[in-house]
Formats: structure tokens, C-alpha cells, sequence
């Protein structure tokens, strides 16, 4: 093999890696990507039960209860137009707060209620994920 | 003062970086000798000056001067030294400040200790140092200067955000910035190396130990970043495929593949072109990374609450940046002579693969990472998480994890395929075994936990074959190096197996007295008591556990209050045992009395960061190896 054969054999298998790992990588975003929704899009255009999403809004006031085994807890998101409630099973973040920013990961069941994996709050006081930024925003534009 | 004296300093340096750009731009053109001479001191002077500013800025939050915004916004007079210190990146400016430092120290360091290279390609490479250098200094001052006074100086500071009040702070992000901005060392070598033509053995012997001091430091930062997550955030996880931790892992994947390419240029001058790419690529990696982070356009802990404007800057840049190294490396590769031709089965096919392999597992990460990005560009709003990076990058992994135990077993230049075979024998028969022990042992919760197991056991064993039958005492330090950093990712990968695989969890609300079991352990929950620390109040939890019949031991979780700023945090309180972790987190309490209470046993989850310092210790090895046989080929040739 002369040297500028093996040049183009090693750039053709670069091509071919980078080629490999960019449809291994769109496809499986095609099928694991978690799509955004605020209350209002879930209202809209719900997605089927089961399949992964992300949920983001203001936690509504006076909507956070325990359920009797002491570590669910249910509450209910609102961006202003519409409200979806949510379970979930586990230890809040230490910034979960009533009338603050929450994104929750997770899906909704067959009822209509978000059962969440994984909840992030707001890392400190004066920060709100843009997520929740974007979807209180989206709200104000729609609602003038 | 001191502020406008750090202020000064920081103007000085950019000046300097741009005297340092022109001055290696005349030299080049054929300027005299004093222009080539002159560009080696203006480099040192340039390093000087940015850590006299980095100091200043570090002296202002000692003092908690409070007519500097940064300090107002950031610190608190009744923070601990530590946090007062730490938290000088614990913020937007102050973090970009360190990594313009260390730009600048990574510059002034090839500038005093390089002397391999040849005159010409090493003021080319300080050249395109001060080039960087000068793109980074004027964000800084013209965005995100920490210096700004307040108008009117507050009685007292804000405080910085509490979980980033760890000794974690203190760690890993000047690592992690050694790391990522050491890798700029590597861009300039290639930078310098296409403008001089200059592609060769020689050019890789002297990069390498620079690549090599970079992924030590970035494989540190990443191990302690990990670690920090797991013990502070309190969910239980050591890696989230946050964005933000990608943008720390694409860095030290590039810097692993130039790593293992810069060898081949090195010892058999071949992969020219592709290692002085992936020079290019790896810095790349580290500046997007920046972006990433520092832009705002991610939800994350690093996230500090920054200007949008910003990320328009550094976007700025990096196209200035990748774009012209990438169109430099188009216009000149073609000059660059083809190097030696290898057989397919040979050491350097082994590191081809190794380099596609990573390449691939970098592309996929990349896109992840990015995809949402351009996804909301284009007003869709999604998110890439866990089960994408797990499915797309872990089947590449532990294929990358069979080449790696197979790779430095194969020859230099050729070997035959029946002799590979002989020698992979053993670890094969390690692999057999250890599948059998999986299958009949181990509860089945992924084939990706499962096969990790069994391959970690051959990984372990192949890792240490290219010890066999050789002196120990005369085998090389490098050689040595190589061992225990692939043993390290053995290690390394058996411990996120078992965390996968041996995970127990408990979550409960107890009220005092109660007893839980979580895996082997009984867990009573004695009750709560206050705690005060030097800047927060807390309530403890005591848990005393048991296992069997050993001596029982107690874990205190905590919730803690800080004041500035008002915030409650939960400290995880964690039990190391020689077989993992005991893994404690209290939660709120319920009208009823009840607390919530969360329990992790992780078997063998402390391999994780185990591993990740032998990888580090063989990378230092490795590099002392290097260093040492460098001194005496040069005391050979005076002698």
C-alpha cells in the first residue's frame, strides 16, 4: 500500500466515523429526545402517555400536598394560561418553593397528571431556568 | 486601589498579547534575530501580568471590598477564607479571569521551559498563543470585567450561592481550567507547526508532554467534578450528561485521542495531519465548551446569571478561532509531506481505532449537547438527556474498552494475527470467567451494566499483560504509565457497573426511632439535634446503621439554612466502606413528624473516582517517563 493510498483509506474511515456517529447519534435523538412543554402546549397538543417530556412553569401557590406515604408529592405547574398537575416520588430540591420556577422531567399518564422522574428548581435566588424564562415569556406574548 | 491596579494589569496584558501576535508576525516575515529573540520574554511578561491581575482580584475578595460589584454580588465579609477565596470563581468574570490566567501561564510556560522545538515553529506557536490570548482579554474587558466599581459601596456582600461552598470550589475549577486551557498549548503547537510547515516526529515529541500535562489535569478536574456532584447535589448520581459536564468530557475525549495519536506521529511518524486536526479539534472542544457554560443558554449549577450579549462575544470568537485554524489547516495540509505507511494489524492500526472510536463517542456527544441548542434557533423546545447518551455512547464505549485491551498487546510496524491471538489468551479466559460469575451472580438490570462487569475483569487483566515477562525494575516509567492508566479505566468502568448493577435504594418517611433496611444495612433513625457552622444553621439527622454483626456506625445528614443568601441546602451524609458507600439524605418534614429520608448502598461506587486518579497518576507517570528519557538523550549528547 503507497503511502497516499493509506492517506485516503485513514480519511475515508474519518469520514466514515464521523458520518457513523451523526446518524447513530439523529437517530437515536429522534426517539430519546425529551420535548419542552409549558401547561398551555400540554393543553394544546398533549403527547401520548409514556412518552418522556419536560415539563416547565411556576409552581402554583397553595397546590404542594403530601400523599399519605410521606415522600409523594403532588403539586400543579401553571405558566399563567393553563395547569397540569404532577406527581412525584422523592426528595424536592432544596429551591423547590411554592410561586417559583420548577422544570420537571418525566411523562404523563393516562389521566392526564405529569409523573415526574426528576425535578430541577432554580439554582439560586436570581436565577430561573430559561426553559421557564421562555415558556412565562411565550405566555405574556400570547396573552396581549 | 487594588481593583485599579488589577484593572491596569489586565489592559497591560492584552497589550502584551498583542505586542507578542506582532512581534512573532515580523519575526516570521524574516524579521532580525532580536524580533525572533525578543518574543520568548514579551510571552513570560504577558503571564506575569495576568496573574498579578488574578491576584488582585483574589485580594479584593479577601479584603470583602464591597465598592467592587463582583465582590458585592458574590461574597459576604462572614464567609470562611476559603469561600471568600474559592469564591472569586465562583462567578461569571472571576471564572473567565482564571482561565485567561491560565491562558496566559500556559503561553509564559512554553515560552521559559520549551526548548525542544526548533526557534522558528516555537515563536510561530507563541504567536498564535498571544493570538488567543488577545480575543479572551478583550471579552473580558470589554464584557465581563470584574474590576467594576459600585457607585455606592453596600454595608455587605450578597453571599455566594451555597452549594458552590464546598472545598469542591476550591478544586476543581482551577483543574479543570488547567485542563481545558492547557489544551490551547496543543492548538498553537499545531498552529505554529502549519504556518512553519513544520509537521514531524519532532513536533510531536515536543507536544507531547504538554497534551500530556493537560489530560492530567482535565482527567483531575472531571474525577472531582464527579465526585463533587455526588456528595453535594444529593441525588445519588456521579454523572448527569449535564451540558455542562459534556463540555468538560468532549475536551478530554479529543485530548485522549491526540494523546494516543501524537504517539504514532512520535515513534513512527505517521497520522500527521490527523494529529495536528485533532490538536486543532481538542482546543476547539474546550472553547465551545466555554461557550456552552458561560453563554447562559444552558439550565445547569454553572449556569452563573449572566448577560445574553455575552454569548454573542465568545460565539465571536470561537468562529474566529476554529474557523482560522481550520482554514489554515486546509490551505497547508497539502503541503505537508504523507508520513510512513503501517500495516492494518500492527500498534498503530490499534490507535487508529482507538482515534476513530473516540471520535466517534465526541460526535456523538457533540450533537447531543448541541442539538437542543439549534433546536430552539429554530423555536422547538427539547431536551437530550441520560437515555440518549447512555444508548448512543455506550455500546461505542465498551467496544472502545475491547480495543483498549487488545491495542498494547499488538506490535509496532506488523504482527500476526495467531501470535495476538497467543498473547490475548489470558484475558480472554479472565473474560469467560467473569461473564460466568455475571450471569450466575449478578442481578441483570442492563446489558450495559452487565457486559461493563464482565468487561472491566478482562480489561483489568490485559491492561497489566504487556507487563509479563519483563523486568519490572528496567521496564520504563512510560510503560508503567500506560499500565495503571488503563487499569485505572478497568477500575473506573467496574465501578459504574456496580453502581448500575448493586444500587439499593430506600425512601421512606420515619418518624424518630424508626428502623429502615436498605441492602445489607439496618438504619435507625435516632432523631435530630441543631448544628451551627461558621456562616449556616442546621438540623442533623442521626442514623445509626448496622450491618450484621459488625460495630455499628452513625451518618448525619443535614438541611442546612444559610443567611446570605437566604437558602436551604441538603448535605448528603456519606459512609465509606471497603466494599462502597453508605449514601444518607434527609428531606423536609411532614405535619405529621414524619421525615423524609432517601438511602443509597453503592456497592463499589468509590472505584468511579478510584479510577479516575489512577488514569490521572498514570498520565504523570507517564510524563515523568518522557521527561526523564528526554534529560538523558540531552546529557548524552553534551556528554
Amino acid at each position: 500500500m503507497t503511502a497516499k493510498h493509506q492517506r485516503l483509506t485513514l480519511a475515508l474511515l474519518a469520514l466514515l466515523a464521523i458520518t457513523g456517529a451523526a446518524l447513530l447519534a439523529l437517530s437515536g435523538l429522534r426517539d430519546q429526545a425529551a420535548f419542552f412543554y409549558a401547561p398551555a402546549d400540554l393543553r394544546r397538543a398533549p403527547p401520548a402517555a409514556g412518552t418522556a417530556i419536560r415539563l416547565g412553569g411556576m409552581v402554583a401557590r397553595g397546590s404542594v400536598s403530601k400523599a399519605a406515604d410521606g415522600v409523594t408529592t403532588r403539586f400543579v405547574v401553571g405558566d399563567g394560561q393553563a395547569t397540569t398537575p404532577v406527581t412525584y416520588r422523592g426528595i424536592l430540591p432544596d429551591l423547590f418553593r411554592e410561586g417559583s420556577g420548577v422544570v420537571a422531567e418525566g411523562r404523563l399518564d393516562t389521566a392526564g397528571t405529569f409523573v415526574a422522574d426528576t425535578i430541577l428548581a432554580k439554582h439560586d435566588e436570581r436565577y430561573m431556568p430559561p426553559e421557564v424564562a421562555g415558556a412565562l415569556h411565550k405566555t405574556e406574548t400570547l396573552e396581549r | 486601589m487594588i481593583a485599579e491596579a488589577g484593572l491596569a494589569a489586565l489592559w497591560l496584558a492584552a497589550a502584551v498579547a498583542l505586542l507578542q501576535l506582532v512581534l512573532a508576525g515580523v519575526a516570521l516575515r524574516g524579521g532580525q534575530a532580536e524580533v525572533l529573540a525578543a518574543v520568548r520574554p514579551v510571552a513570560v511578561t504577558g503571564g506575569v501580568l495576568a496573574l498579578l491581575a488574578f491576584l488582585c482580584l483574589v485580594a479584593v475578595f479577601v479584603r470583602s471590598d464591597m465598592s467592587v460589584l463582583l465582590v458585592v454580588e458574590n461574597s459576604h465579609s462572614a464567609k470562611p477564607l476559603l469561600y471568600r477565596i474559592s469564591g472569586v470563581w465562583g462567578n461569571h468574570e472571576g471564572s473567565m479571569l482564571l482561565w485567561v490566567t491560565v491562558l496566559g501561564l500556559a503561553g509564559a510556560a512554553i515560552a521559559r521551559i520549551e526548548h525542544r522545538l526548533d526557534e522558528r515553529p516555537l515563536v510561530a506557536t507563541l504567536g498564535a498563543q498571544g493570538a488567543i490570548a488577545l480575543g479572551f482579554f478583550a471579552f473580558l474587558l470589554f464584557a465581563s470585567n470584574p474590576f467594576a466599581r459600585v457607585a455606592q459601596p453596600p454595608a455587605n456582600g450578597l453571599g455566594l450561592n451555597p452549594l458552590l461552598q464546598d472545598p469542591g470550589l476550591a478544586f476543581h475549577p482551577p483543574t479543570l481550567y488547567l485542563g481545558y486551557v492547557g489544551l490551547s498549548v496543543a492548538f498553537s503547537f499545531a498552529v505554529g507547526a502549519l504556518v512553519t510547515r513544520d509537521v514531524g516526529p519532532a513536533f510531536a515529541r515536543a507536544m507531547r508532554p504538554w497534551v500530556l500535562g493537560a489530560w492530567i489535569f482535565l482527567t483531575l478536574g472531571i474525577t472531582a467534578g464527579s465526585y463533587w456532584a455526588y456528595y453535594e447535589l444529593g441525588w445519588g448520581g456521579w454523572w448527569f450528561w449535564d451540558p455542562v459536564e459534556n463540555a468538560s468530557l468532549m475536551p478530554w475525549l479529543a485530548a485522549t485521542a491526540l494523546l494516543h495519536s501524537v504517539t504514532v506521529l512520535a515513534t513512527r511518524d505517521g497520522l500527521r495531519a490527523w494529529t495536528v486536526m485533532l490538536a486543532v479539534v481538542a482546543f476547539s472542544m474546550s472553547m465551545i465548551g466555554t461557550f456552552l457554560v458561560r453563554s447562559g443558554i444552558l439550565t445547569s449549577v454553572h449556569a452563573f446569571a449572566v448577560d445574553p450579549s455575552r454569548g454573542t462575544f465568545i460565539l465571536a470568537l470561537l468562529a474566529l478561532y476554529i474557523g482560522g485554524a481550520l482554514a489554515l489547516f486546509a490551505l497547508r495540509i497539502g503541503t505537508v509531506k504523507t508520513g510512513t505507511t503501517f500495516e492494518l494489524l500492527s500498534r498503530e492500526g490499534g490507535l487508529v481505532l482507538n482515534n476513530l472510536l473516540l471520535s466517534v463517542i465526541l460526535g456523538v456527544v457533540l450533537i447531543g449537547t448541541l442539538y437542543p441548542i439549534v433546536a430552539s434557533a429554530f423555536g422547538v423546545q427539547l431536551s437530550v438527556g441520560p437515555p440518549f447518551f447512555d444508548k448512543a455512547a455506550g455500546p461505542i464505549a465498551l467496544a472502545l474498552v475491547v480495543a483498549l485491551a487488545a491495542g498494547p498487546l499488538v506490535r509496532w510496524r506488523r504482527d500476526r494475527w495467531d501470535a495476538l491471538a497467543g498473547r490475548l489468551l489470558v484475558p480472554v479466559a479472565a473474560t469467560g470467567l467473569a461473564l460466568g460469575a455475571v450471569v450466575l451472580f449478578a442481578p441483570f438490570k442492563s446489558v450495559l451494566s452487565s457486559a461493563g462487569l464482565v468487561l472491566a475483569a478482562g480489561l483489568a487483566v490485559a491492561s497489566v499483560a504487556p507487563l509479563w515477562g519483563r523486568n519490572l525494575a528496567r521496564t520504563p516509567l512510560f510503560t508503567w504509565g500506560m499500565v495503571i492508566a488503563h487499569l485505572g479505566v478497568a477500575v473506573s468502568l467496574f465501578g459504574m457497573a456496580a453502581d448500575a448493577a448493586f444500587t439499593r435504594e430506600t425512601l421512606i418517611a420515619a418518624r424518630p426511632g424508626e428502623q429502615v433496611g436498605v441492602g445489607p444495612f439496618r438504619v435507625t433513625f435516632d432523631g435530630l439535634k441543631p448544628a451551627m457552622g461558621p456562616n449556616w444553621s442546621a438540623l442533623e439527622g442521626r442514623f445509626t446503621v448496622q450491618r450484621g454483626d459488625a460495630a455499628p456506625f452513625v451518618l448525619r445528614p443535614q438541611q442546612r439554612f444559610f443567611a446570605q443568601p437566604p437558602t436551604t441546602t441538603s448535605e448528603a451524609s456519606i459512609a465509606t466502606l471497603w466494599d462502597g458507600q453508605l449514601y444518607a439524605v434527609l428531606g423536609n418534614a411532614d405535619a405529621g413528624g414524619r421525615w423524609q429520608v432517601r438511602l443509597w448502598w453503592k456497592p463499589f461506587v468509590t472505584c468511579i473516582w478510584a479510577g479516575g486518579a489512577l488514569i490521572a497518576l498514570g498520565g504523570a507517570l507517564s510524563l515523568l517517563g518522557r521527561i526523564r528519557r528526554a534529560r538523558l538523550r540531552h546529557e548524552e549528547a553534551w556528554a
